[in-house]
């Protein structure tokens, strides 16, 4: 009982700490930087403490502690209830989706199992889904209680995206459920200890599919209609400032390490290096004593896993800068009538192969 | 601006150790990270992009993420000419800007009118709005912003708690 709920605590905090405390900070660094490679810039390096300026690492910093020492404004005629909650909504689910997803195996210590996992949910990727479909609520709030034109038109575009492609990207995992036979997470990175059973060899169209539709969802460019600034200023957070706005901008970028993590679990073979089972590694470092191998597979473990996240997050990062923005009936069309009929064809294909 | 002084904090302190430490370290972090606000009108935008281009990179100085609502942004670039047509709009974007906010004026239009000395140019936007640096020069080298920039920088760093809030400009105008 203790066990289990030291054992609970310990990964919350460890997942939360990698979230909230590494990744959402230096991921505003990262973008700056990656946008500065991409248009051969230097990028963000003056900000200085006692001389150190360690390639402007200090930044991220700097635009924190200014924004939270930031006026907090709440327009005139708005919803205050509303337009306070709307960024926690937008927050909250890109930091809750992470507990279904396993970011190591299974392991015995000191008698006790331990599963790298906050939550095994048998029902893991309903639970992103519909976290994920939770997130559209604080964006629309977000638009329709600033009481301003224009964020009402980034909320509705938000959420008619985000819908559309919600729809798309389902279809296209059911393919990897019919492969996999499993919706829960740990089963199905344990399938991928064999190499050629990674998700990306089972369902290569399906990777592409759900990895557009996950930049959608995720509202970066080229699918950013929903903050387009050349038409709605800033789109539904137009009339947020300080603390607030930083957290839909927090949001979006936990929300790409959520997305990431989907893909390597489902697509790239979780954690799981190539070749390499988790037995392997345990009788590898068996010298350690059974419990010095077990954490010390399950480091293995960790580092591989976020190596593959970190991986795709440059790779976003790279899209977001590569690609301009769509127009919004482009975006519309590319959803319905190519992604949804091939993910139809995908899963289609897919059950006719399982049969044969 | 005399409410704000008589309640502010510093005065009955005497500036004491704690608060002016605090006080330089929001300084340091806000001189860091200005999120402009590019009022862009006329030729001087040109060289507005120049200068957020890679051969002078603006964000060098962390001062490169444009916010195009003016909720989110620190520092107002008045960047080319300003006729009073657009000045209840430029009046407008500097009181929906939320606090702390500067002020620059780009370009020697934007500083005093320039040679548009006529009937239909705003004779500097210092007359609308309070300024914190004039960039002169029609347009202005690149290298004159990021003095001009590194100039806010130093006065950001002297700025007091007290300075804030600035409140809306003190011409009244409806647009
Ligand atoms: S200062 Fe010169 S370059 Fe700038 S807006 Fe005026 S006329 Fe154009």
């Amino acid at each position: 009982m203790i066990a289990d709920l030291t054992e609970t605590i310990v990964k919350i905090l460890f997942i939360f700490s990698i979230n909230v405390g590494f990744y959402a900070p230096i991921l505003g660094w990262v973008e700056r930087k990656q946008s500065a490679l991409m248009q051969d810039r230097v990028g963000a390096n003056r900000a200085n403490i006692f001389n150190f300026k360690i390639i402007g690492l200090f930044h991220p910093i700097a635009d924190a502690v200014k924004v939270l020492t930031k006026e907090d404004f709440i327009p005139e005629g708005a919803d205050k209830f509303f337009h306070t909650l709307a960024p926690f909504l937008s927050l909250t689910p890109a930091i809750v989706t992470f507990a279904v997803i396993p970011f190591g195996g299974a392991y015995e210590l000191w008698g006790h199992p331990v599963k790298l996992v906050i939550a095994d949910l048998n029902v893991g990727m309903l639970f992103i889904f519909a976290f994920a479909s939770l997130s559209t609520y604080g964006v629309v709030l977000g638009g329709w209680s600033s009481n301003n034109n224009w964020s009402l038109l980034g909320g509705l575009r938000a959420s008619a995206q985000m819908l559309s492609y919600e729809v798309a990207m389902g279809l296209t995992l059911i393919g990897v459920f019919m492969v996999y036979g499993s919706l829960r997470l740990t089963d199905i990175g344990m399938i991928q200890e064999n190499f050629f059973r990674w998700g990306i060899f089972m369902q290569p169209l399906g990777f592409v599919l759900f990895f557009t539709c996950a930049i959608a969802e995720n509202k970066r460019a080229p699918f950013d209609q929903p903050e387009a600034e050349s038409e709605l200023v800033a789109g539904y957070f137009t009339e947020y400032s300080s603390m607030k706005f930083v957290m839909f901008w927090m949001g979006e970028f936990l929300e790409i390490v959520t997305i990431s993590g989907i893909v390597t679990t489902l697509f790239f073979g979780a954690w799981h290096l190539p070749f390499v089972t988790d037995q392997m590694l345990v009788s590898f470092f068996a010298g350690a004593g059974p419990n010095g191998a077990a954490l010390l597979a399950m480091l293995v473990n960790v580092v591989v896993f976020f190596a593959k996240v970190s991986f795709f997050i440059w790779l976003m990062m790279t899209i977001r800068w590569t690609l301009p923005r769509f127009r919004y009936d482009q975006v519309m069309r590319l959803g319905w009538k190519m992604l949804l009929p091939l993910a139809l064809i995908n899963i289609f294909i897919t059950g006719i192969v399982l049969l044969v | 601006m005399g409410i704000t002084t008589a309640f502010s904090t510093e005065e009955p302190l005497g500036g004491s150790v704690v608060l002016t430490k605090l006080e330089a370290a929001i300084n340091w972090s806000r001189k860091y990270s200005f999120f402009l606000y590019p009022f862009a009108t006329a030729c001087c935008a040109m060289e507005f992009m120049a200068v957020g281009g890679p051969r002078y990179d603006l964000d060098r100085f962390g001062a490169a993420l444009p916010r195009f609502s003016p909720r989110q942004a620190d520092l107002l670039m008045v960047v080319g000419t300003i006729t009073h047509k657009q000045a209840p709009i430029l009046v407008k974007v500097y009181n929906q800007m939320t606090e702390p906010k500067w002020v620059m004026a780009f370009g020697v239009c934007a500083v005093s009118g320039g040679f548009y000395d006529n009937y239909a140019t705003v004779q500097g936007i210092d007359t609308l709005i309070p300024v914190d640096v004039y960039i002169p020069g029609c347009p202005p080298r690149p290298e004159m912003v990021l003095d001009g920039l590194m100039k806010l920088q130093e006065k950001v760093t002297k700025e007091k708690w007290s300075d804030w809030p600035r409140g809306p400009a003190p011409v009244k105008m409806k647009c």
